[in-house]
């Protein structure tokens, strides 16, 4: 790990000096993944701002129905939290599948946005990635691929985003809000991750040293009856191979309202707005699921080792629906 | 403010203070093991896969490996070393001791860091990834061992002890604090 | 002879761990956790390529750094002895540490950094400039490779004619199996730190064999052996990879060099190239039988991949020689030289990886029989040894069958797969046989009888988990006829003199006879009212002679493993939901951690089963994801309630009747779920793990799933 210097952020005004006047500055929330990251020698700040101590860990519902909550709440609180248990039950179990109750507890909603691929090249430091040296090549597509990209990916990369939570709040339009030295700012949740193409080192949409203050998802009744389901290579502690988040209301067998995501499948949480549309206003079937499922899925391009994923997403996803419209039924 | 890579620090470690100097690269971990003399924490993966390093940060069971030291000042830190209640086991120590929790003992300090912090979370009414119904009209899950299994598996055993801390993890759930039975040796 | 007629019959009590108040309070110290005054700390640098020579090491930049105190490499090591073999073989050439430029495989150590803190080592060596000339390199196993070659030693074993043993066969099965690079993942990493103290070298090291390891630093820096002291109070786990490694080697090069004490520690990610692993394998069992199961032919072969520098050969057609006989039966292993580091003993070697082919070999067989996998086994139970025809000192497996049948519920099994589902979950129950060698190495210990009337026993052996120290308070406790509470015991210091090594499910028996044998003679010197000296009375004992006069006779341990597993085939998820283990392993001496040590050995065999992989890149030769979230082991939530029990199986020819326990709770694991899992959903996994993408390749073409 290189030396830096370290600061402990005095408001968001303080943090946000604080991070312009360094030229490798890097917020510290949880620091599960960017701890980590340091010690592998993939990040080297030079300075961190420490914002863990931010006012920005509430978790309040909003004036129109929705909820905020902010950047620096524990995953811990926000998958405990009555309201997001109540109104975004998916949510929480999103949350509850990812990491362990130990990383939970330190990490951030902020942080969790903006953690980085696990892929095994990645987290390699002494060789090739075109995420970590630009241009340097992408070793996964020709080698170890398994657990990669089947959606959205290019020929310069094919990792996942990692987080779990972000495929339940992109189901739910969650929004980004952020502050910079310039004034605060915001984004659909759906935004926040630009396409891979030729610049895969470029995570996010966020400006230069925007500091993420918190996340609000809009009023969503459909959410109440929602769930997340992750697939994983052990039963706990690891990270998913697929995951589906799905919320769905059925009125006299119609589907009503519905919301599809998918997790461990792309570079950012991938909103199946493709299989919402085929299914929106039509039956409420295994075959109307299985058939959206495919619409979704007909734009994946698998490698030659990860292809399993598009008959597990389809099977996932299938077995979600069918489990909420059962509910929703009985 | 020119840049500094050390600073002074406060520790607070089972009730105590402890001011050091640490390089701003010392994580909580390292701080414990190497310049507190707790070595009860222990390293396993310094990467936050293991939970051996485990400890209580306020109250909140963590990954030390992932926290650095200067980061902790202001927190009140329980290490293995200030579990038990002076020479009275913590019923969750008591209960891998009778029941043989652990083989070779590396991974048993965070496994029981981990477990006293299972218990209280499991008390306030947290749901789990084992529990089939988060909302909260749904009520509180029991501590099956399903459910111990789920959220005690931030703790990686190599020794394959599993069965017998869900056992003890159990056992000690049901054991009130003042009924820990006196340490043995 | 079990125990003297007025003991106290400690042996077979439960106790909980001498050490275990220390465990649980976080008291217990182990290696990288020793400090001595002015310990320096030592981080090793590791190649990033895959084969080829060191062209240059840049030193310099890296000793301006703050608190570099020295970096050892090729160019400027002290020379080392690496001529010499110990007990398990010749030198590996890894502990060779900087003798010359060349690199064999990714990972291989090229340097030492010295430092005053282990993070100004760590960043000095992640910093030092290391230029190769990299060379073409090979990292491709496969089981058809025309390369592979017997190994020296390993010749065949075999009886009759296999082919025409085969074609005279109703019903055969051909069937290759593959098991990946497994690593041991201890859960502490390897440590050591030495220190030069009053002319002796000191050392506090994690091992399995404190005299083993000190005779290799002795041999490889030319030193008297009785300077070189090796200490290794608590061990965080073994499981065959904790023998002298080069993280030790380098704390002696810089200590001495340096005349000050040195910690080097390993990163979880240098275990991934250092410190050995269980090699692939790729196997092909054929079995010939007649309609009702019985064998006529049986031909085991497997091959492994190991280094260029090292022969290592995972043994895993060995239970083949002791399960079942057939007129025709051979058994084969075959090598496979290429760019990698050299695999090493894991818990249980050969017998692990092997039985899940064979095992679930015989599961195809009842399969094809039509016959109950159980009554297969029973079939097939041979009189005497199949290749040796010598007798079995005891073999209770039948017992375990049975037994454990029993217990498990087999007796309602419905054998048809792919049949009973519960919601999402396809469910099936899986047996397998297994076995594992019973051996004693010579051991020696001293009694003490101590004048307030307690004892102290000393015995080098190292307690890697297994309750090695409990375990024998109670052998001595039987033999003294006091009790275990009367008894020190001290351990795991080179200085206490030959023992075996924490291995092979031979330290305890071993050790034990070493202890017994002492205690008694000490009792028998404890004539009544005799007064005992203030610097007490020793008795020493040394096995070696009496371990020498045992006869010839097939001598293992037996188990059966019994799996029942649920699996998704829409997700390929696989649960296991129970397993039962039924044991014949001779004297159980402790109960509680007799227990504690079979469900660990099944929760290997689970981890194997559904888990364990390591990647190797063919691009970059190095394992991809080498840390413990891209190489999963077993968590919490994969364990079902598990059990196992034992059957009366008291060694005869041992004086306290045991066997040894230590590797056969994983054997038979893996076959018994990949077994279940068939059960479950009509599809047979014959390539380990079974992930949920084999699972779901796989269920598309199952006719029941």
């Amino acid at each position: 790990m290189k030396e830096f210097d370290y600061r402990r952020a005095d408001g968001v005004p303080g943090a946000l000096a604080l991070h312009g006047a360094a030229p490798e500055a890097r917020f510290l929330g949880g620091g599960t993944n960017l701890v980590d990251l340091m010690k592998t020698g993939i990040e080297r700040p030079s300075l961190l701002v420490d914002v863990r101590a931010l006012p920005l860990d509430g978790i309040e519902a909003t004036a129109d129905g929705g909820l905020r909550i902010g950047a620096t709440a524990t995953n811990s609180d926000t998958a405990a939290h009555p309201e997001v248990r109540r109104r975004y039950p998916a949510l929480s179990q999103a949350l509850l599948a990812g990491a362990s109750g130990q990383l939970r507890n330190m990490a951030t909603v902020g942080g969790n946005l903006l953690q980085r691929t696990r892929c095994g090249y990645f987290s390699d430091a002494t060789g090739p990635c075109n995420k970590r040296v630009p241009g340097s090549g992408c070793p996964a597509i020709e080698g170890e691929h398994r657990n990669h990209a089947i959606l959205g990916a290019s020929e310069h990369c094919a990792a996942t985003h990692p987080s779990d939570m972000a495929v339940a709040l992109a189901a739910f339009d969650a929004v980004v809000a952020y502050e910079t030295a310039e004034g605060p700012g915001e984004t659909p949740l759906a935004d926040l991750y630009p396409p891979v193409g030729d610049t895969p080192h470029v995570e996010t949409a966020l400006p230069a040293g925007a500091l993420i203050t918190s996340v609000t998802l809009p009023p969503a009744p459909v959410a109440a009856a929602s769930r997340y389901r992750k697939v994983r290579e052990r039963a706990s502690f690891a990270f998913a191979i697929g995951s589906v988040a799905a919320a769905l209301e059925v009125r006299d067998g119609t589907v009503q309202d519905v919301r599809l995501a998918f997790g461990a499948v792309a570079h950012r949480p991938w909103r199946a707005q493709t299989a919402e549309e085929a299914l929106a206003g039509g039956p409420a079937t295994a075959e109307a699921f299985a058939a959206a499922a495919d619409a979704e899925l007909a734009a994946a391009e698998p490698l030659p080792d990860n292809g399993y994923k598009v008959p597990l997403m389809r099977d996932l996803v299938v077995s979600v629906l069918t489990e909420l419209a059962e509910e929703a039924d009985a | 403010m020119s840049p500094a890579t050390s600073s002074t620090v406060t520790l607070t470690v089972n009730g105590e203070k402890h001011t050091v100097a640490v390089d701003h690269r010392t994580t909580l971990l390292d701080a414990l093991r190497e310049r507190l003399g707790l070595t009860g924490t222990k390293k396993g993966c310094d990467q936050g896969q293991c939970g051996a390093c485990t400890v209580l940060a306020d109250g909140r069971r963590t990954v030390s490996c992932l926290q650095l030291a200067v980061a902790a000042e202001g927190q009140e830190v329980t290490t293995i070393e200030g579990v038990a209640d002076g020479d009275r086991l913590h019923p969750v120590q008591q209960a891998f001791l009778d029941l043989d929790g652990y083989q070779c003992g590396y991974c048993t300090p965070g496994q029981i860091c981990s477990a006293v912090a299972v218990i209280e979370e499991h008390a306030a009414g947290w749901p789990s990834a084992a529990t089939g119904d988060v909302r909260p009209d749904a009520g509180a899950p029991e501590l099956t061992a399903e459910e111990i299994g789920e959220r005690m598996s931030g703790n990686l055993c190599r020794c394959g002890a599993y069965a017998s801390i869900v056992q003890a993890v159990a056992a000690a759930a049901r054991t009130p604090g003042t009924e820990a039975e006196e340490a043995t040796a | 002879m079990t125990a003297t007629a007025e003991g106290k019959s400690a042996v077979g009590t439960a106790r909980v761990r001498l050490e275990g108040l220390d465990k649980v309070t976080g008291a217990a110290e182990y290696a990288g956790e020793v400090d001595f005054d002015g310990l320096a700390y030592g981080h090793l640098v590791l190649s990033t390529i895959a084969r080829g020579r060191i062209r240059a090491v840049d030193t310099d930049p890296v000793l301006t750094m703050p608190g570099v105190i020295d970096v050892w490499h090729h160019g400027n090591a002290p020379r080392l002895n690496t001529d010499f073999s110990n007990m398990l073989g010749p030198v590996d050439p890894l502990l060779a540490l900087f003798q010359n430029d060349r690199v064999p495989h990714a990972g291989w150590p090229v340097a030492l950094v010295v430092a005053e803190t282990s993070e100004q080592a760590r960043e000095a060596a992640d910093a030092l400039a290391v230029d190769y000339e990299p060379e073409p390199h090979d990292t491709a196993f496969r089981g058809d490779r025309p390369d592979a070659y017997t190994p020296a030693g390993q010749e065949d074993r075999s009886k009759g004619d296999i082919e025409a043993g085969l074609a005279a066969s109703a019903v055969v099965v051909d069937a290759e199996y593959t098991t990946p690079e497994e690593y041991h993942n201890s859960m502490e990493p390897h440590a050591a730190v030495a220190r030069w103290e009053g002319g002796r070298l000191e050392v506090v090291d994690s091992n399995q064999g404190t005299l083993l390891v000190a005779g290799d630093i002795a041999q490889l820096f030319s030193l008297d052996p009785a300077s070189v002291r090796i200490r290794a109070e608590h061990v965080g786990g073994a499981f065959g990879n904790k023998g002298t490694r080069p993280h030790l080697v380098a704390a002696v090069m810089a200590a001495t060099a340096l005349q000050r004490p040195v910690r080097v520690v390993l990163t979880r990610r240098q275990m991934f190239s250092l410190v050995g692993y269980r090699p692939p394998t790729a196997q092909r069992v054929r079995l010939g039988a007649d309609p009702d199961g019985r064998l006529r032919a049986l031909d085991h072969q497997a091959c492994n991949q190991t280094s260029t520098t090292n022969e290592y050969t995972e043994l895993s057609a060995l239970p083949a020689r002791t399960l079942y006989d057939a007129d025709a039966h051979r058994t084969a292993h075959r090598l496979l030289r290429l760019d990698v580091p050299t695999p090493t003993f894991m818990r249980a070697p050969g017998e692990a990886p092997g039985s899940f082919a064979l095992e679930s070999a015989l599961d195809e067989l009842a399969e094809k029989c039509g016959v109950d996998p159980i009554e297969l086994r029973l079939r097939n139970e041979p009189e005497a040894g199949p290749l040796s025809g010598l007798p079995f000192s005891s073999r209770n497996l039948r017992a375990c069958l049975e037994e454990g049948a029993h217990r498990f519920g087999w007796d309602d099994r419905d054998p048809r797969p792919g049949v009973r589902r519960e919601g999402r979950w396809l469910l099936g129950t899986g047996t397998a046989a297994a076995t594992f060698p019973s051996g004693a190495v010579p051991s020696t210990a001293a009694v003490t009888a101590e004048a307030d009337g307690s004892f102290t026993v000393g015995v080098n052996a190292s307690d890697v988990g297994t309750g090695a120290r409990t375990a024998m308070a109670l052998v001595a406790a039987e033999a003294l006829d006091t009790d275990p509470e009367n008894v020190r015991i001290r351990i795991a210091d080179s200085d206490l003199g030959p023992a075996m090594i924490a291995g092979g499910s031979m330290g305890t028996r071993s050790w034990a006879w070493a202890v017994s044998a002492a205690a008694r003679e000490l009792r028998e010197r404890l004539v009544p009212g005799a007064e005992v000296p203030p610097e007490g009375l020793t008795a020493r004992s040394d096995t070696g002679a009496a371990i020498g006069a045992l006869s010839a006779k097939e001598r293992y341990s037996f188990a059966a493993q019994f799996a029942e597993v649920a699996v998704d085939p829409a997700s390929g998820e696989v649960r296991v939901r129970r397993m039962l283990g039924a044991f014949a392993t001779g004297r159980i001496v402790n109960p509680l951690t007799a227990r504690s040590q079979f469900l660990g050995g099944m929760v290997w065999g689970l981890s194997m089963a559904l888990h364990e992989e390591a990647a190797r890149d063919r691009a970059s030769g190095a394992v991809v994801g080498g840390d413990l979230a891209g190489y999963h082991i077993a968590a919490n939530a994969d364990v079902p309630p598990m059990e196992a029990f034992w059957v009366d199986d008291p060694d005869p020819d041992d004086p306290v009747g045991i066997k040894g326990i230590g590797e056969i709770g994983i054997v038979g694991a893996a076959a018994a779920i990949a077994n279940a899992v068939w059960h479950a959903t009509g599809v047979r996994h014959r390539h380990l793990p079974i992930r949920p993408d084999r699972v779901l390749a796989g269920g598309r073409e199952a006719p029941g799933a």
